[in-house]
């Protein structure tokens, strides 16, 4: 261990006490100004509130000594020329001497972005609760799983291209001002009810863990692929990921609302 | 849960694809732990005191408060809630760690921690008046998509003006800003504001409120940016 947990930890929990701080000001003063009512079991209100300082400090500080170094590391091996040059001796000569690397030999980065961003968005919480909420409310023409795989093709989609974007360089507004375009086409000829959640999945999806594992992996390539800066480059992979799952999303409910149409006209009742 | 599959496709490249074993083990397995045991305490402690509290009082704004009561409410719990979300304070500090490394601000401790806070409450601040202006859309009952529209409409005549050093940021921080604090929050105000106004449909009216959290962040941050880099041309 060559880090000093116990300072770490203090200054931590120190920090997120500040942190937590104005939500405990706001409920307080709407609860006791507005609505002037006590706080039902204070007592255990209270303890929750310890937990949250508590663990918000643990975990930011398994965020920043653990999730981050995680991500670069990642990048950096996955971009490190001899990696690249698959051992091969002659190769990685050529490639020291080339100030420029085709965006085609970063092959296992695109399909590592890609595995990241499915599987974490698969398994995110927020994510299974909104699907459940969504299938309910459709009365099943939207199934959870559905949704679920919709928006983690899309996160997975988003961050690979993200990836792309930064092993070429090419200005991050033009793929966003460009996705808002379609977005909006798209959008025209979706079913209107799912507009709202559409929009919301891409915001949603991007959870606590996931966040900082991204940014880690954008940053690292910045720092490693040749003629990049991490902050210029490194960012943008989080805004990707949250684009995509709504183009997904839409597209997941205008093939549902398809095969319906064609059913009831397959089998009229 | 989160963490598992993460560890599962981590641990596949490292071994089959990279084939090195890792390094500093220990140290990133601790680090696992102290996020899994960090995630729990935290959890249970938001849904044991700052989820009912929040959203009985989203109910009961919903039900009888006045509407200048409610917007207010809205403003007050995008912002403070924001400022609690740990993602953003990690990112905020790597934002600021970069910036100064590569000479864009000062390169001292008391210059990156203001850049720091300063983006922070950028966003927050942000995220507390686009709650605010989707409490108003929800009780006034106008299309989501308008405000959809103008928002891109902005983020793309700002980014015109914005210096490069902040684009990345400013985009990502829409995301970043709507996590596991925020979300459950915002989306119980919304639900409820919407289930209690006579002829607001909730699929329709009570979502959106994470769609503009997500939207006006990018605007102010391109803002922040361009008020400590200068105006930046294309």
């Amino acid at each position: 261990m060559n880090f000093n947990i116990f300072e770490l930890l203090g200054s931590a929990l120190s920090g997120t006490l500040l942190d937590i701080l104005p939500i405990i000001l706001v409920l307080g003063f709407f609860q006791l100004i507005a609505i002037r009512k006590h706080i039902p079991n204070l007592k255990q209100k209270l303890i929750g509130l310890v937990l949250v300082v508590l663990g918000l400090g643990i975990f930011i500080v398994g965020l920043e000594q653990c999730v981050f170094p995680i991500g670069t590391h990642m990048a950096r091996q996955l971009t490190d020329l001899s990696f690249l040059a698959g051992n091969d001796s002659a190769r990685l000569e050529v490639l020291q001497n080339s100030k420029h690397i085709a965006p085609g030999l970063y092959l296992w980065t695109y399909v590592f972005a890609f595995f990241i961003g499915f599987s974490t968005t698969l398994a995110e919480p927020a994510l299974i609760a909104v699907a459940y909420k969504a299938r309910d409310i459709t009365t099943g023409a939207i199934s959870a799983w559905g949704l679920r795989i919709a928006v983690a093709l899309g996160v997975a989609g988003g961050v690979t291209l993200g990836v792309y974007r930064i092993v070429t360089g090419n200005p991050l507004h033009y793929y966003i001002v460009t996705g808002y375009a379609l977005l909006l086409i798209q959008t025209w000829f979706a079913p209107k009810l799912i507009i709202p959640l559409a929009y919301d999945s891409g915001g949603v999806t991007t959870s606590t863990v996931t966040v900082p594992l991204i940014a880690a992996l954008g940053i690292g390539l910045a720092s490693n692929v040749p003629g990049r800066s991490p902050l210029i480059d490194g960012f943008g992979l989080i805004a990707f990921a949250s684009l995509f799952p709504m183009f997904t999303v839409m597209a997941y409910a205008m093939i549902t609302e398809k095969r319906t149409k064609r059913k009831e006209i397959d089998e009229p009742s | 849960m989160d963490v598992f599959p993460i560890i599962v496709v981590i641990s596949f490249f490292q071994l089959v694809i990279i084939q090195k074993p890792f390094p500093h083990l220990s140290q990133t397995l601790f680090g696992v732990v102290l996020v899994v045991i960090g995630l729990f305490i935290f959890i249970l402690g938001l849904e044991s005191a700052l989820f009912p509290i929040g959203e009985k009082m989203a109910n009961e704004f919903a039900l009888k408060g006045s509407p200048w009561w409610i917007i207010l409410f809205g403003f007050a719990l995008g912002f403070s809630t924001t400022i609690a979300e740990p993602a953003l304070t990690v990112i905020a500090s790597k934002a600021g760690g970069l910036a100064a490394g590569a000479g864009a601000i000062e390169n001292d401790t008391n210059a990156i921690a203001s850049f720091v806070l300063g983006l922070r409450f950028t966003v927050a601040f942000s995220v507390g008046l686009a709650i605010a202006v989707g409490v108003v859309r929800i009780l006034k009952g106008w299309p989501l998509i308008w405000f959809i529209i103008g928002g891109y409409t902005l983020i793309v005549i700002t980014t015109f003006f914005a210096p490069q050093e902040i684009i990345g940021i400013a985009y990502d921080s829409g995301g970043i800003t709507t996590s596991t604090i925020t979300v459950p929050l915002v989306t119980a105000l919304g639900v409820g504001l919407a289930t209690s106004i006579r002829g607001r449909n909730p699929m329709l009216d009570g979502f959106g409120l994470i769609a503009l959290a997500s939207l006006s962040p990018i605007i102010f941050v391109l803002g922040y940016g361009i008020f400590v880099y200068g105006v930046g041309g294309l």
